[in-house]
């Protein structure tokens, strides 16, 4: 079946396209664009007044599958994705058991072949069983479908292993991403360290653990002239220590969580376990330099770090939940409302933030762009929708989001994955 | 008196100075009863109040029991050593199971901070903190605030000093949100692990030298130093910490004349406090001890809605 989007405004950051044109869609590829265009049997997708844009992709996910589907699946996962306006999704190795080979690889890709509704590429661990000790198979794991590697969650603290992996990673042309942590400086912390720390009694993880690991990420990642992509960039001095190492042409990348760009730790007041993730809430000032960044482009991706977890996990004294939030569903509306509504950023840099940059970083081909011979993946916005987020409409199984009940302007319209319609409003 | 428009005491924090020191004149009203011959009121006969101690505690639980007791209310022990918690139950379960008991007063002690707080946002009783991990400890800073006003009689212009593990005490935290409150300067005293330099924040000062910062002061409260932080390093070892900061003669000597000595308990003697200056008749220790009980029954007389007159039944 061919589909014909019309009148859409199609906003391709790749090409620099803002204009009202016509997508033609065949066998999973656009074939045309073009301000007008007549073709006999097609579906047509009245897109006037909606914004036509590459599909976007969400670097950072945890899909929980296998070994804790009582959180989520890759069904429900890819769902919860989809509604979200998400056409790929990027999920962390952290499973149980870890990605850390052939097999759970294999494993996740004809799942999601099965039962996925938009793309899912795999990313494995850095290291076996992400212990920090000994680096995977990369090569292997490259050739059987992952596209990065990270032992998110529990960063390699070893220094020398880190040197390896990224030195290795160049062999393979792959990518190491790393949530920047520096677990003794943060053990038993759960919540950022600050004024509001001694004020609620909860012990503080510092801005110096994800400093520290930054700055010694980069100076590897220097020498050893690999490509490193920095995970939720949370504080003011590692977005320093970014910008510096951009301008020194160091190849880094580093994405934001729009939690991170929305909320600070003295939201935490109510001891709402559903504020609990990690990196935490920074503070007010973190927030502010985290947006400048991505106006800057100091930042160059958002991705959501979908972390689901059940309400028994999560319905617990703060200090003995589980870090993490589920994003999927509510990333988009809340970028478009709270920033690109209110001027901090361009609702064409939020699209490259989200779509055209991670398809670059992640050498995703004939992703994060809307032209001739590229995959039909397309996210279909509704700038005027108004929508109120409702924790018990998600498709994700679980619930730990903290936005419930926020009232936001733009939402996504229509999903189209391999020129499949996947979601619609 | 005031009304007390409270549902639950979970700290400090969200009291406004009238409220505070209408707590402190019930507490006056009630001392008087633990020094008859028959120590008991029938002002919360008839209601039943469960004390949910996740942590061990002998003063703070003993003194709510007593309280209530002494109101001629029910009370019951939970004990974490024997409850199902130890079974895997979550404490949200445990607290739903005890609530449908019908207590009218729930009365918490967690090591987690924020616990108190996350059983109201489910439970219908009033929740009475009993100190949450390092966060609030608000009857200890009652009965703190009270004993000052007895033996100062006043607390407004006091310079009250709290040495030691200011990061992680619930009770330097409900003092630091009290005492200013009702007039008073307070100055932190520590090692900078242990006193981070954000308590300024707080409306307070800080000084790591004991030395310069108990010169004048008229209240010296000492905190009990965790051994275990020894092993995290916030202070090298328990004999510089000792020379650094232990409370001793020659220390004491600086302050204002009658200053006092006070101690939330348990002592580590020989560490913050050497036993000489814990029993000295500068020490007000055991009459923090003492007053305690009044300032609980004060709280659960303003939470659970005694009628007044039966105060002096």
């Amino acid at each position: 079946m061919r589909l014909l989007i019309k009148n859409g405004r199609v906003i391709d950051p790749a090409s620099g396209t803002d204009d009202t044109l016509d997508i033609l869609i065949e066998k999973g590829k656009i074939v045309d664009i073009r301000a007008r265009i007549n073709a006999d049997n097609v579906k047509i997708i009245d897109a006037s007044r909606l914004v036509v844009a590459p599909g976007f992709i969400d670097m950072h996910v945890h899909l929980r599958d296998p070994g804790r589907e009582d959180k989520e699946t890759i069904r429900t996962g890819s769902l919860a994705a989809a509604k979200g306006g998400f056409t790929s999704i990027l999920c962390m190795p952290n499973t149980e058991p870890v990605n850390d080979n052939r097999g759970v690889t294999e494993y996740i890709i004809s799942k999601a072949k099965k039962e996925s509704v938009v793309n899912i590429f795999p990313i494995a661990s850095i290291s076996k069983d992400q212990k920090g000790e000994n680096l995977t198979d990369i090569a292997d794991l490259v050739d059987a479908g992952d596209v990065a590697f990270s032992d998110d969650g529990q960063p390699v603290q070893d220094s020398e292993v880190m040197r390896r992996a990224l030195e290795y990673s160049k062999l393979l042309n792959t990518l190491i991403i790393d949530h920047c942590e520096d677990k003794n400086l943060s053990e038993g912390g759960v919540m950022h360290e600050g004024y509001y720390s001694y004020l609620f009694g909860l012990k503080g993880i510092p801005s110096s653990s994800e400093e520290t690991m930054v700055a010694r990420d980069l100076i590897l990642t220097e020498k050893a002239d690999a490509h490193l992509h920095i995970a939720h960039l949370s504080v003011k001095g590692a977005i320093d220590l970014v910008k510096r190492a951009k301008k020194k042409k160091i190849k880094v990348t580093a994405e934001a969580t729009p939690h991170h760009l929305l909320l600070n730790d003295s939201h935490l007041e109510t001891y709402d376990t559903n504020l609990k993730m990690n990196p935490p809430l920074r503070s007010k000032e973190d927030v502010q330099a985290l947006r400048e960044a991505i106006k800057e482009g100091i930042v160059d991706v958002i991705a959501t770090d979908h972390a689901p977890h059940t309400p028994d996990e999560k319905d617990v004294e703060f200090e003995k939940a589980p870090f993490g939030i589920n994003g999927l569903e509510t990333a988009v509306s809340l970028i478009l409302d709270r920033l690109v509504n209110k001027d901090v950023i361009s609702l064409k840099k939020f699209i490259e933030m989200i779509s055209t940059s991670p398809a670059r970083i992640l050498s995703l081909e004939n992703k994060g762009k809307i032209s001739p011979g590229a995959d039909a993946d397309l996210t279909i916005l509704n700038l005027y929708q108004e929508i109120v987020v409702d924790i018990d409409k998600f498709k994700s199984k679980s619930r730990n989001n903290p936005f419930h009940g926020w009232k936001l302007k733009g939402a996504p319209a229509m999903t189209i994955v391999g020129g499949k319609i996947v979601y619609s409003t | 008196m005031s009304a007390f428009k409270h549902k639950h005491l979970l700290g400090i924090k969200t009291l406004t100075a009238s409220e505070i020191r209408t707590i402190l004149q019930t507490a006056e009203s009630f001392l008087e009863i633990s020094t008859r011959e028959v120590k008991k009121v029938p002002t919360l006969r008839g209601k039943t109040i469960i004390n949910l101690f996740f942590e061990p505690s002998t003063r703070t639980r003993s003194s709510f029991e007593l309280a209530a007791k002494r109101l001629s209310a029910d009370i019951v022990n939970f004990n974490q050593a024997s409850s199902s918690a130890v079974k895997g139950e979550s404490l949200k379960d445990t607290v739903l199971n005890l609530e449908a008991m019908s207590p009218d007063a729930l009365i918490v002690r967690h090591r987690s901070a924020g616990v108190p707080h996350f059983i109201s946002t489910f439970c219908r009783s009033p929740i009475i903190n009993a100190g949450d991990g390092s966060h609030e400890h608000p009857t200890q800073a009652l009965l703190d605030a009270f004993t000052i006003q007895q033996k100062k009689k006043k607390i407004e212009g006091l310079k009250v000093v709290i040495v030691g593990d200011i990061l992680h005490s619930r009770v330097a935290r409900s003092n630091i949100f009290l005492l200013p409150k009702l007039g008073a300067k307070i100055v932190l005293v520590g090692p900078p692990p242990l006193l981070p330099q954000e308590f300024k924040n707080f409306g307070v000062e800080i000084d790591y030298n004991f030395e310069r910062a108990i010169e004048g002061a008229d209240v010296v409260m000492m905190l009990r130093i965790q051994l275990e932080r020894q092993q995290k390093n916030y202070f090298p070892s328990i004999r510089e910490y000792r020379n650094l900061y232990a409370l001793t003669k020659k220390r004491f000597k600086k302050t204002k004349k009658k200053a006092i000595i006070m101690h939330p308990g348990p002592i580590n003697k020989g560490v913050e406090l050497s036993t000489d200056m814990a029993e000295s008749a500068e020490s007000v220790i055991l009459k923090q001890v003492e007053n305690g009980i009044a300032v609980r029954m004060a709280v659960l007389y303003l939470l659970l809605g005694g009628k007044e007159r039966e105060i002096t039944d």
